[in-house]
């Protein structure tokens, strides 16, 4: 029988989220990376930290979606590296599921509330 | 002749196993490796007080009170403990990161440069937490 399993043809195996992921991580990091400096640079530029400054950045609409975008894509980051943890120390499979569980509600939770905190 | 050859004892040959949690303490780790361990159990502490963190940032954007009261709370040396220590634990796991990133695409991999940039990104997140910090509690 001809082997039909090589080249392009060849049979591919897993999931793939542990590639998704891995990329996923990068780019959110990068995502992070940019609202930091911006942050960052408009938090120490300042001349003093006060509410009209900081509470001002946060009121205009561009950099509540910025915000929104950045705090979604720590949420996915943290997901990634979270499971990393509990996959790499957590063994019994019970108890390591019951631990995804609980951090993927608790991320939940802290989605909504940051939606809460940006608009309102 | 061979039953000379039969006749020698084995010779013990050393294990090398994954490190026991009781041999961590007497376990030198090179700078790259406390970056690699820092990463992670920062990540870990800034994913457990994320709640904390969303509850200040409430508190900061909320209003004029709530700022006052954000500042007050500030003023609690356990807090300031605590947001010191969070503040170093984002600025590490920043550092790093970005040094992962430039790994990724193949920049600094070599012995000498892997190890120098992670001596830097100890340093650089030490001051970067020096200058946040300094700033969030007033000094300039």
């Amino acid at each position: 029988m001809a082997k039909n399993n090589v080249g392009p043809n060849r049979l591919v195996v897993g999931a793939h989220y542990g590639l998704k992921d891995w990329l996923a991580q990068r780019i959110t990091a990068i995502v992070m990376a940019v609202y930091t400096f911006v942050l960052l640079g408009s938090f120490l530029s300042g001349s003093n930290f006060t509410y009209e400054g900081w509470a001002g950045l946060f009121a205009q609409q561009w950099f509540k979606l910025f915000s929104l975008v950045t705090f979604m894509a720590l949420y996915y980051h943290a997901w990634v590296g979270m499971r990393d943890i509990w996959m790499d120390y957590v063994k019994p499979v019970g108890i390591r599921l019951a631990l995804q569980m609980i951090t993927i509600l608790w991320l939940v939770a802290c989605a909504f509330y940051t939606i809460q905190i940006l608009w309102s | 002749m061979s039953e000379a050859v039969k006749e020698v004892p084995k010779k013990e040959r050393p294990q090398f196993r994954n490190i026991h949690i009781t041999e961590l303490p007497n376990y030198r780790l090179p700078p790259a490796g406390w970056v690699s361990i820092l990463h992670r159990i920062s990540g870990f502490g800034l994913f457990l007080l994320l709640p904390f963190l969303l509850y200040l940032f409430e508190l900061s954007v909320k209003s004029e009170i709530t700022f006052a009261y954000f500042k007050g709370i500030l003023e609690n040396p356990l807090v300031k403990l605590v947001l010191l220590g969070l503040i170093w634990a984002y600025m590490q796991h920043f550092c790093a990161g970005v040094r992962h990133l430039f790994m990724d695409v193949h920049v600094g991999i070599e012995k000498d440069s892997s190890r120098q940039s992670a001596v830097t990104v100890l340093v650089v997140s030490l001051v970067l937490t020096a200058l946040a910090g300094l700033k969030l509690f007033g000094a300039f």
